[in-house]
């Protein structure tokens, strides 16, 4: 299992989730997806303010073929669309993140935020109820008084599992602009919620007061140039959180050092490369994301045509770049007019030595850090059966197109993969289609 | 691929210009892919101001874009090179792009004399609150007005032009600003609970009724808020509705 690469594993289509039609409704878009710490549990937003949450079946003795499946745990509703009276602007919905907890007793505890508000959620089993209440029935009707002839202790006896979910903390009105990011910070007590301009500082258990640690608006809207797109906190150093921006860089700040960070201790940003430059530039070095390594000394960020490893001790240039699409690198300008060039791929690792993103008709891409192979795979239902190995991909820029390419010009630009997820300890992913989620798991044995 | 309106009058792959002109019909042919990429930008700029709150980031990578292509203009002294060169041919020429929307059908109307990019977006401006509605249902072709529109615009004193874009650029950004205006925003920063405080909202408005809702609602809405009678109608409405609801609640 060490030595194997993005290539070296075979990736098989284990299942599928989500409605079958091609019609697609507008509630159904899943719009984040995240494993939890231990990987049973899977949890994904969508536009309709729903969270869903998946569970990994117990290993089978007798299949250990293939890994658990995962199958629906909990549904909810974690937010509903609001109106903003004073600006007359409707506020969506939409998940824009989930982050989980770690689990500390029986519940689960995930956070979960649209444009303005944070929810801090409780998702707990219920497997027994109490019964043989004296002056109750069993549906709840109330006994008459004189029909008592004798007392008993009520009991608690099995029930089906029922999963509850309940909203513990809000944290609201602390957002004028759009939340990107929640960043739960590595002592478990705080996290982070960023907008385009500011990011500010909760504890998990107030939620009447939030410190801004940066503020990045100007002065007069005017001169605004550049946003916040997204933050993190260190996976080790609580007092350590990144933040990109629309510009393409990566600023890094210590909490320690002052109590607004308006000031970052490193800046990471690569030179611009001259013979590339076009009107388009600032927009596709616009950063859509970004992660850290388990380990905390690198990190990844997603631009739109590329993914780059930073090593946190170098500031002036990553130390890896890897091609996502360079193939619509001709095709900014049509980009730009459908507004695809805005998309905000997500990116993720497997933690240590491969990176995992998306792209279009429905296409992502896997990049192995050790053997620098990459692999393209396609989420399709035309691969559903399990344990059947996924085929390689590939896009042809120009020229004669091979058998099983796919021309430039034949990529369905609507079929994005923004977002993806890698369980945290085995080699399982899930790959966000537009409606559906697949999940695809190395071929064992 | 898929690809809506504009088609050759982009940067896109291999250039038209074959060796043999080069020299003479590159230029024009660049400029011309440079100013349709100006317009393309510049509608997406209105266009994000009606739907639902603008995405910031979007805006301000294309209002980036936009003065990278007015400082490159300005450069090459290509600013004035413009106003002679453009014809209603050219204007043709210019992003057609059929589903994208522009104006209200109100401000269709009221349009037609309308000369300059400032004016456009500031009328532009006031109108948005109340014609969110009307823009998405509004028929999707409004390539006469808007290229009449930016004929017009190309005729003027190129002075002027670049006075007045800047000014549209500035009043784009007032906008973003102005839907969350300065007073709302300190609140917000300190999480001030108070911006949910009805009585306090109703006093600010209600006291303000007899002078006109219009100044009433100046701290909440754009400072370059003339007071033109429509304005103030829909503020109005909105007040009226606003207080409908915290009365029935």
């Amino acid at each position: 299992a060490g030595a194997g690469g993005g290539n070296d594993i075979q990736w098989c289509f284990s299942q599928v989730k989500g409605a079958v039609d091609d019609d697609v409704a507008e509630a159904d878009i899943i719009s984040t997806v995240e494993f939890n710490h231990s990987g049973e549990l899977l949890a994904t937003g969508d536009k309709g303010g729903r969270v869903v949450i998946f569970q990994q079946e117990q290993e089978n003795k007798t299949q250990s073929h293939s890994r658990g499946e995962y199958n629906v745990y909990s549904t909810f509703q974690s937010h509903e669309p609001e109106f903003d009276y004073l600006k007359s602007l409707e506020i969506e919905e939409k998940i824009n993140k989930i982050r989980w907890l770690p689990q500390k007793n029986a519940a689960q505890f995930l956070l979960s935020t649209n444009d303005k508000t944070i929810k801090l959620w409780k998702i707990s089993e219920r497997d027994k109820r109490p019964e043989g209440y004296n002056l109750k029935e069993e549906d709840g009707r109330y006994r008459d008084p004189t029909t008592v002839t004798t007392l008993r202790v009520p009991v608690f006896r099995p029930m089906d599992l029922m999963v509850e979910a309940s909203p513990r903390r809000i944290f609201a009105n602390a957002h004028t602009y759009h939340i990107n990011s929640i960043s739960i910070n590595s002592d478990y007590e705080t996290y982070l919620s960023a907008d385009d301009l500011r990011i500010n500082l909760w504890h998990l258990e107030i939620t009447d007061r939030s410190f801004n640690i940066v503020d990045i608006k100007p002065a007069n809207m005017e001169e605004l140039t550049e946003v916040i797109t997204a933050a993190e906190f260190h996976p080790n150093s609580c007092s350590t959180f990144v933040y990109s921006s629309s510009k393409g860089t990566i600023r890094l700040c210590d909490m320690r050092a002052s109590a607004l960070c308006d000031r970052h201790s490193k800046l990471f940003e690569e030179p611009e490369d001259p013979s590339n430059r076009s009107f388009f530039s600032e927009i596709i070095s616009s950063i859509s994301d970004v992660k850290f390594s388990h380990s905390g000394r690198y990190m990844m960020t997603r631009d739109y045509l590329s993914v780059k490893i930073w090593d946190l001790n170098m500031e002036n240039r990553p130390v890896e770049t890897y091609q996502v699409h360079e193939y619509l690198r001709s095709k900014l300008c049509s980009l730009y007019e459908n507004d695809c060039i805005f998309d905000k791929f997500e990116c993720c690792w497997n933690g240590l030595d491969i990176v995992m993103t998306g792209s279009y008709n429905n296409f992502f891409r896997m990049f192995d850090r050790n053997s620098k192979r990459d692999v393209t795979l396609e989420a399709s239902r035309e691969n559903n059966k399990p344990r059947t190995v996924l085929k390689p991909r590939k896009v042809c820029a120009s020229g004669k197109r091979k058998k099983d390419e796919i021309s430039v010009d034949s990529l369905d630009f609507n079929k994005k993969i923004l977002h993806t997820a890698w369980h945290p300890k085995e080699n399982i992913i899930a790959v966000a289609t537009t409606n559906n989620l697949y999940i695809f798991q190395d071929k064992m044995n | 691929m898929f690809v809506r309106g504009l088609k050759r009058k982009c940067f896109d792959g291999e250039e038209d210009i074959e060796g043999t002109l080069a020299g003479i019909k590159a230029i024009p042919s660049y400029n011309l892919q440079r100013q349709s990429l100006l317009d393309m930008s510049l509608v997406k700029l209105q266009l994000c101001h009606m739907l639902v709150e603008p995405n910031l980031c979007r805006s301000v990578l294309i209002a980036n874009t936009v003065r990278q292509i007015q400082e490159e203009m300005t450069q090459d002294g290509t600013w004035q090179m413009i106003n002679t060169q453009s014809t209603g041919q050219a204007s043709l020429d210019r992003l057609v792009s059929t589903d994208i929307l522009c104006r209200s059908s109100r401000e269709q109307a009221e349009g037609k004399h309308v000369p300059s990019y400032g004016t456009f977006s500031k009328d532009f401006e006031g109108d948005q609150g109340q014609d969110r509605s009307e823009t998405m249902s509004t028929a999707s072709s409004v390539q006469a007005p808007r290229n009449l529109q930016s004929n017009v615009w190309e005729m003027e004193n190129p002075q002027e032009n670049k006075g007045n874009f800047q000014k549209s650029l500035d009043q784009i950004f007032e906008t973003l600003e102005n839907k969350s205006p300065n007073s709302v925003e300190d609140l917000f920063s300190e999480v001030d609970n108070s911006y949910y405080d009805l009585d306090t909202m109703l006093t600010g408005m209600m006291s303000n009724t007899k002078m006109g809702h219009c100044d009433g609602l100046e701290t909440f809405s754009s400072p370059t808020n003339t007071a033109s009678n429509s304005n103030c109608k829909s503020d109005l409405n909105e007040l009226d509705h606003i207080v409908e609801i915290l009365v029935e609640s």
